[in-house]
């Protein structure tokens, strides 16, 4: 009967990958929704973005505080995890500390997983202060009500949770407590426990155990409904970011197409397409849902990690206009995630007259940038909000004709001289006999 | 104010050295008009050829394509390139951050490829190249603070040069509270120069103004025409008007020496 915590083990394992799994599967679906973009060249550059970003957090530190401390619970989230494929060993085989053979390595290796998850734990506790007790303010702003609120502290409490399960798994492991190395922080725990009977330490390190490795099967499953996705997708989201200058934005194809056919004397518009080309429907311009975004809008919503560095840099929502780059993101993500979830209600998405602009963002967000790119320049992890932003008043105006009165003007005088204002283009030399 | 355009260079059978790129603010806004004409003032001093197309120019388009009209930015790229290229234009230098990232960034897919250069850069090459010097003469020992232009800035990385020059003058440069990859945009940008702010407690330019005015320095420098006009405006709403000027760097360097 020794064989059934083991078996229990293999099942909660290979539960939590199944469901990961299919989160994983699904996300990619929902990634897909998007138009194609072509991101594939330029490899060397794109690790070297990769690496330095994802994985050296140059963005972080920006904020020295936050980002010191976001390292460290970075770091410790990563190295801990070698711990994980120990306990994954065991659980699986039944063994104890399979990796203890390596003697005084193995001591150095769990010392500074122990020092680490002690850091951990504090810069833990310092962000929690932070969000709860200081409360900065670019955690309080309106969209970060209700879940995205409660996300965020949920994590912070799982960490705590699973440091403090990890050191008192090792502080009550007599055998490991005796060993006399590697218990740097458990082994100042561990007289909290003097006195009681063996037993009862045993089960106190069997619990903490299998709660601790529960807990982490758990936090692997939460990921895909938290702001936490980020720990994964920076990677390839840092990876794909736009390379291009941030003043550059795309030129549409399907208006270059149009143009030209326009300004070529020997086009004629009413010739019947070509071969082919008939069925075709004429492409939608702009952005009014999440379709219409391309993939890499879509995987940048997914890896938001709603820190609001973005808003706190923007200069609409600096001077209390309604627009937020962090809310924009969060809401294609939501609009996403409901087109995702209508697929799997359904089979195939069926029209549920609900769209990411106006049932999410509304005009005046949309209206209120200014385009300065501050936003995708704070941004720790390469998500471009203004391309979204811009997308969609592609379409106000190119599908709507909706823009506000005053740009109305502004582009029928560039249409009719040449200029933003109502002067003629004959006089545009005038400044310099003035 | 001798102005040579393309249509005489050409019927001289002469190609100038650069073309200038004088923009919409340039040719028709009031303030602007004096910045394009100290940069005239500049190149003339440098012996820079340089021509301009008059009235063969058109808005680059920049305005109407962030406002999401694309169909008009590319109508008017299209015109634009036409001439250019019918021009052979290789060179292009402007005042206006807008119009430099317009062309550098987005006319060449639409088949308007030019080395693009904004006038902070041109006249610092011609720092370099000795064919232009600068002196301190009357903003000798002023404090200065720099306005980085988000089109300048963020969006193409250009910091230094109009910084450089600046320093030439022998002044004081000191930096605001957000700057460079920091900075806080004037509230002008994507074509928000040519309507009414939404609702919010504050414009933008005035609290850009003020973290100018926390500097305690006697001219915001600007390095281009919108932002002299949002930071001209902020410095109006905040009455600071005899304390604070607002400069274009080409100003900046044209004045020192009157010329
Ligand atoms: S680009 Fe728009 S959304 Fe982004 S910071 Fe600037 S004003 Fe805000
Ligand atoms: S877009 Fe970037 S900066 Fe803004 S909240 Fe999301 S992760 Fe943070």
């Amino acid at each position: 009967m020794a064989v059934i915590p083991n078996i229990i083990f293999a099942v909660i394992l290979f539960a939590a990958i199944f469901f990961f799994v299919r989160n994983v599967r699904k996300l990619i679906r929902n990634i897909r929704i998007g138009k194609d973009v072509d991101r594939s060249d330029n490899k060397p550059e794109r690790f070297r973005k990769m690496a330095r970003i994802a994985l050296g957090q140059q963005k972080m530190v920006v904020r020295p505080v936050a980002g010191i401390l976001h390292i460290i619970v970075y770091l410790g989230f990563i190295i801990i995890n070698i711990e994980v494929l120990e306990i994954i060993i065991d659980g699986l085989f039944g063994t104890h500390r399979i990796f203890s053979f390596l003697g005084g390595f193995y001591a150095v290796l769990i010392g500074s997983f122990e020092v680490l998850a002690l850091l951990v734990l504090v810069s833990v506790i310092v962000f929690w202060v932070r969000r709860n007790i200081i409360r900065l303010q670019r955690f309080r702003k309106p969209e970060m009500k209700g879940w995205p609120k409660n996300d965020g502290n949920f994590i912070l409490y799982f960490e705590m949770i699973l440091m403090v399960l990890f050191l008192v798994m090792n502080a009550t492991d007599v055998s490991f407590q005796q060993m006399q190395a590697g218990n740097v922080v458990s082994g100042l725990i561990a007289p909290l426990f003097e006195g009681l009977p063996g037993s009862t330490l045993h089960i106190i390190e069997r619990s903490a155990w299998w709660l601790h490795i529960v807990g982490i099967l758990v936090f692997l499953n939460y990921l895909y409904y938290s702001k936490h996705l980020h720990i994964l997708l920076a990677f390839p989201n840092t990876y794909f970011a736009n390379l291009n200058p941030k003043g550059r934005m795309d030129n549409l194809e399907a208006v270059t197409k149009e143009v030209k056919l326009m300004m070529d004397p020997n086009a004629d518009p009413f010739a019947a397409p070509a071969e082919g080309e008939e069925s075709a429907p004429p492409e939608k311009f702009g952005v009014s849902d999440v379709a219409d975004l391309n993939w890499v809008q879509l995987l940048n919503a997914y890896t938001c990690t709603e820190c609001g560095r973005c808003t706190s840099e923007c200069p609409a929502s600096q001077t209390g206009k309604k627009l937020s780059p962090r809310k924009i993101m969060m809401d294609t993500r939501d609009r996403l995630e409901e087109v995702g979830k209508n697929i799997d209600n359904n089979g195939t998405f069926v029209e549920d007259n609900k769209s990411l602009l106006d049932n999410y963002i509304t005009r005046e967000e949309l209206w209120a940038c200014t385009s300065c790119n501050a936003c995708v320049e704070a941004c720790p992890v390469s998500i471009d909000p203004l391309s979204i932003i811009l997308d969609m008043r592609r379409y106000l105006v190119m599908e709507q004709s909706a823009a506000p009165a005053e740009l109305n003007n502004m582009m029928t005088n560039i249409e009719n001289n040449g200029a933003p204002w109502p002067y003629n283009q004959m006089d545009r030399l005038n400044w310099k006999n003035e | 104010m001798k102005v040579p355009t393309m249509a005489e260079m050409m019927a001289e059978g002469k190609q100038p050295e650069v073309l200038f790129w004088v923009g919409c603010a340039g040719s028709f806004d009031d303030r602007a008009k004096k910045i394009t004409k100290a940069l005239v003032k500049l190149l003339d001093k440098a012996n820079v050829e340089f021509a301009v197309l008059g009235t063969e120019e058109s808005c680059t388009g920049d305005p109407a394509k962030r406002a999401g009209n694309e169909f008009l930015f590319q109508m008017q790229a299209v015109t634009n390139i036409e001439v250019l290229n019918a021009y052979e234009i290789k060179k292009i230098v402007t005042a206006c951050p807008h119009c430099f990232n317009t062309l550098k960034n987005e006319y060449p897919s639409l088949g308007g490829s030019y080395e693009v250069m904004h006038h902070t850069q041109f006249l610092k090459s011609l720092l370099e190249e000795g064919r232009l010097s600068i002196e301190g003469g009357k903003f000798k020992g002023k404090r200065i603070t720099y306005h980085d232009p988000c089109y300048l800035g963020r969006a193409n990385g250009i910091y230094e040069a109009p910084r450089d020059l600046i320093r030439k003058l022998d002044v004081e440069l000191v930096e605001m509270r957000k700057c460079k990859k920091a900075g806080l945009c004037c509230g002008a940008g994507g074509a928000q120069m040519f309507k009414e702010p939404e609702k919010g407690d504050k414009d933008v330019n005035v609290e850009r103004t003020e973290q100018a005015l926390e500097t305690r320095a006697d001219i915001i420098a600007a390095g281009c025409p919108f932002c002299n006009t949002m930071m001209t405006d902020g410095v109006k709403s905040k009455e600071k008007e005899s304390e604070i000027a607002v400069m274009d760097v080409a100003e900046l360097i044209a004045n020192a020496e009157d010329l």
